[in-house]
């Protein structure tokens, strides 16, 4: 398994195949792509994400290996930005390798449901007008009690 | 001493990334209580504690959680990531 938190952008398609590698007993891949998307009136510049070092890195592990072990994944990835990013870029990737897609779809919606409200990022919207942070939203949390 | 650390708006609101601090407190809710007494921008960023979470040594907790020769604790809003 692997975790990276990282200003730098990604190449998904090539991190993918990386993945994919030498998993001869895996059947089923599953992998989500996050994206900056733009707000409703179009009038996003920019988004800056804030991390925690040191914590977030090993908040996003934690909530891996809970999942690795609770589907007997083969392996997972998470990769997220942080930084200056813009409508259109990635902001992060997860990928999940089980036995069969059962397992992958679930642990990869575990994962980004946990990601999104208890990983140590905060986003601020930097807009024509001037910027705000970003509210945690009550469904992202209620999202969680299914797990 | 302790490493009081701020992220998004508190931080923004108090002005600094972090500091250092020495402290008899023996809660992260009687450090908070110490830090209202300090200044007022302690007390404008900490007026609203259900509009806010903590982490005691990297780890996400509750506010009277016992600091108990903690190193570092954080004060930051819900997460927003994904």
């Amino acid at each position: 398994m692997r975790v990276s938190v990282q200003l730098d952008d990604f190449d998904i398609g090539q991190e993918l195949d990386l993945f994919r590698n030498g998993k001869s007993n895996t059947g089923a891949i599953v992998s989500f792509q996050g994206i900056v998307r733009n707000n409703s009136e179009n009038s996003l510049l920019n988004m800056d994400i804030e991390q925690y070092p040191g914590m977030t890195q090993k908040a996003i592990s934690k909530y891996v290996m809970t999942a690795v072990e609770r589907w007997s994944l083969n392996d997972a990835l998470v990769i997220h930005r942080h930084g200056k990013l813009f409508p259109g870029d990635q902001i992060m990737m997860v990928a999940t390798a089980a036995m069969h897609r059962h397992d992958a779809f679930q642990s990869a919606e575990f994962l980004m449901d946990y990601l999104k409200s208890r990983a140590p990022f905060w986003k601020k919207e930097i807009t024509k007008k001037g910027y705000h942070w970003v509210e945690s939203v009550l469904d992202d949390e209620k999202a969680l009690e299914r797990w | 001493m302790i490493k009081v650390l701020y992220f998004a708006w508190v931080r923004e609101r108090i002005g600094v990334p972090y500091e250092m601090l020495e402290t008899q407190s023996g809660t992260v809710m009687e450090l908070v209580e110490e830090l209202k007494q300090k200044e007022e921008r302690y007390k404008v960023a900490f007026s609203d504690l259900s509009a806010l979470k903590v982490a005691v040594d990297q780890e996400l907790c509750e506010f009277d959680t016992e600091l108990n020769g903690a190193l570092e604790v954080a004060f930051f809003p819900p997460m927003t990531g994904g």
